[in-house]
């Protein structure tokens, strides 16, 4: 559980468009690392190049290093199937499968994945991970009823609940708390701070309060203008990104001066 | 000081301002005399206001009222039937019927323009004038639907008795016999159809979609697929026989044939709405399938398939419905036999489409004062066929409402 991530000059590309330019970084194992910046400026874009979800997209790829505890993603003999069970994913909108229930949507990584478990394995991990999703308490008495029933922040947690069943090392989190209210943004950030202690976590948000709230380290993004690039700025603690970030845009993009 | 003051905002022209407004100074206001000299060197404040021209207060927009006086209510009813009724007194007189209709149409739709614009103003003018219209296309669309329906189940009733649906035609020269060899022939020949066009029509539909993502194959084959729509279906009839000829011989007549002919038919249109159904299965579906690690085959039999299965019911029972009734192909590939066949590997089978046309074709001898006995049963065959259609229609609804993605909580 909880490998590091070292990315080491990456460009990712829409067919020709070279979307995220020469990025390197390292992500630490069991902590928070938040990516922030302005719209259109490649978070989500190498969000989704860590667990090569990235190339679904028709015409995207991918230049350089991923590489995951030693073993780079992007290597020749790398299945992208197994890269994605060991690197969960939530996304913005939250998306429970639509035909099925609470219990087979959390269950639908470990059943959909070919791996045969006894019935009461299936429904020991789907307690715990609806209890890692702080999400047991609402819907141990519904668990049959549909998952497209829930409320937005149930949901949320639900497809959060649905990616730490499969026990995934790494957990990438795409704006998970922009569709949800306060309340339910809470009940996700809260969340987060606990699975910090198991998974390496990345969380892309818009939501200044939020990175400072959840990450332990920050990386900061930004775009030159439309059709160019986008180019991580800079990256370090929190603390410090907040407080005496050392790069100009940084100070501005953070106090809101522009973005 | 080179940026110029924010814009006033747009104030009504009695309120105070509450930026600076821009006026238009005397030219010696921010110069000598001459104009060349400032008064003030570089006076931050008068500099930029002397460069500026004054906007004009917004002009008054005309009010626009909440109320406006309207047509009674029944004004939309009321006026097409004043109008019928009027048709229906002219009728007695000898004229056409299918010159009447258009008048009384023309006519209300003109008056209700009229009154409406005198009372109610031109925009709801419009609308009552394209309300008319649309409702005028739906009633002239629907005579043929009731026509056709009226005069097959006013015929058709004449031999829906038990003897149509338990006899064949063997040995029956006169009244008396049944479609029961037709009925059977076209369930099983339609029900090989679907054998042979289902999984080529899914699978080739789940390709385009799911794999292909408009490469070179996928264009080709999309375009090939249209062609294929545009096939009559003599040609695909014509088709099937030139192909079991080089199998089995000239002379080639055999239940499965014609379920070759109607998949070419069926094929095209199956692709076409299961490709327009699985397009509808949102992305991120798929996407929160992936990243969970499951692979996409698994995806896509797990996922998205059961997301899309009322849709892709729905589009079998059309693709369904579309071939159930094609008479030429059959004609070709099956033709026609008296006796009751069910085997579609060897020899003739009777067809409920082809059944109604050679009825139609040699109806008999009137006999008795009845008239020929042809006749009634080709009707009663056209009448099983539309119910049979209609119970797929009604089929096909049932799945989709029962496989529908759940969302009570």
């Amino acid at each position: 559980m909880a490998k590091r991530i070292d990315v080491d000059q990456l460009n990712i590309y829409y067919k020709d468009f070279l979307a995220v330019e020469d990025v390197s970084m390292n992500i630490e194992a069991r902590s928070v690392t938040a990516f922030i910046g302005p719209s259109g400026c490649g978070k989500s874009t190498l969000l989704r190049s860590l667990n090569r979800m990235h190339e679904v997209i028709p015409g995207a790829r991918v230049e350089g290093k991923v590489v995951i505890d030693g073993q780079d993603l992007y290597a020749p003999n790398v299945d992208p199937v197994g890269v994605r069970r060991s690197v969960g994913m939530v996304f913005q909108k939250p998306n429970p499968f639509p035909t099925m229930s609470i219990r087979e949507n959390v269950a639908a990584g470990l059943k959909l994945n070919g791996t045969k478990l006894r019935k009461a394995t299936i429904d020991e991990l789907v307690e715990r991970s609806l209890v890692g999703a702080n999400l047991w308490n609402e819907v141990k008495d519904r668990l049959d009823k549909p998952g497209a029933g829930l409320s937005g922040g149930q949901q949320q947690r639900l497809c959060i609940a649905r990616a730490i069943a499969v026990q995934p090392d790494v957990l990438l989190m795409d704006e998970p708390c922009s569709a949800l209210d306060p309340i339910s943004t809470l009940a996700v950030e809260e969340l987060i701070s606990e699975l910090r202690q198991n998974y390496t976590i990345v969380i892309v948000t818009h939501n200044m309060q939020q990175a400072a709230r959840v990450s332990d380290r920050c990386a900061f993004f930004n775009i030159a203008g439309t059709g160019k690039p986008g180019k991580l700025i800079e990256m370090g603690p929190t603390q410090k990104i907040f407080s005496t970030p050392s790069v100009k845009a940084t100070e501005d993009y953070i106090s809101g001066r522009f973005g | 000081m080179t940026s110029p003051p924010n814009p006033p905002p747009p104030n009504p022209p009695s309120a105070q301002p509450r930026y600076p407004v821009r006026v238009d100074l005397p030219a010696h206001a921010n110069g000598g005399p001459n104009g060349d000299t400032p008064d003030y060197p570089g006076d931050p404040i008068s500099e930029p206001y002397a460069t500026l021209t004054a906007v004009a207060p917004a002009p008054e927009l005309p009010s626009v009222p909440m109320t406006a006086e309207r047509l009674p209510r029944w004004a939309g009813w009321a006026v097409p039937l004043g109008f019928t009724l009027g048709g229906l007194l002219a009728l007695p007189s000898g004229i056409s019927p299918g010159l009447v209709l258009p008048v009384v149409m023309i006519v209300s739709a003109a008056f209700i323009y009229l009154w409406s614009r005198s009372v109610e103003g031109a925009r709801y003018a419009l609308d009552r004038l394209v309300t008319a219209i649309v409702t005028s296309a739906f009633l002239i669309a629907m005579i043929p639907l009731v026509s056709v329906t009226w005069t097959v189940v006013d015929r058709g009733t004449g031999r829906f008795d038990w003897d149509f649906f338990s006899e064949s035609m063997r040995g029956i020269v006169g009244a008396g016999g049944g479609g029961y060899h037709a009925i059977t022939g076209t369930l099983i020949v339609t029900a090989l159809a679907c054998v042979i066009s289902i999984p080529i029509g899914l699978l080739c539909a789940i390709y385009l979609v799911e794999y292909g993502k408009d490469n070179r194959l996928s264009r080709w084959l999309t375009f090939f697929v249209d062609v294929m729509a545009g096939i009559p279906s003599i040609v695909a009839g014509l088709f099937a026989y030139a192909l079991f000829v080089h199998i089995s011989g000239p002379g080639v007549r055999m239940g499965i044939v014609g379920a070759v002919a109607l998949s070419v038919l069926m094929i095209p249109v199956l692709v076409r709405a299961t490709v327009e159904m699985l397009k509808i299965v949102p992305n991120e579906l798929r996407e929160a399938s992936l990243a969970l690690g499951v692979p996409t085959w698994r995806t896509i039999a797990k996922i998205v398939i059961p997301t899309s299965l009322g849709g892709i019911a729905a589009s079998v029972t059309l693709a369904v419905a579309r071939i159930i009734g094609e008479t030429a192909p059959l004609l070709i590939t099956l033709g026609i036999t008296t006796g009751t066949n069910f085997n579609p590997f060897s020899e003739r089978m009777a067809t409920l489409p082809v059944f109604a046309y050679t009825q139609n074709q040699t109806p008999g001898i009137a006999r008795n004062g009845m008239g020929p006995p042809g006749f009634d049963r080709a009707w009663t065959a056209a009448l099983i066929l539309i119910m049979i259609v209609m119970a797929l229609n009604l089929l096909g609804r049932l799945i989709a409402r029962l496989f529908a993605p759940k969302t009570g909580r």
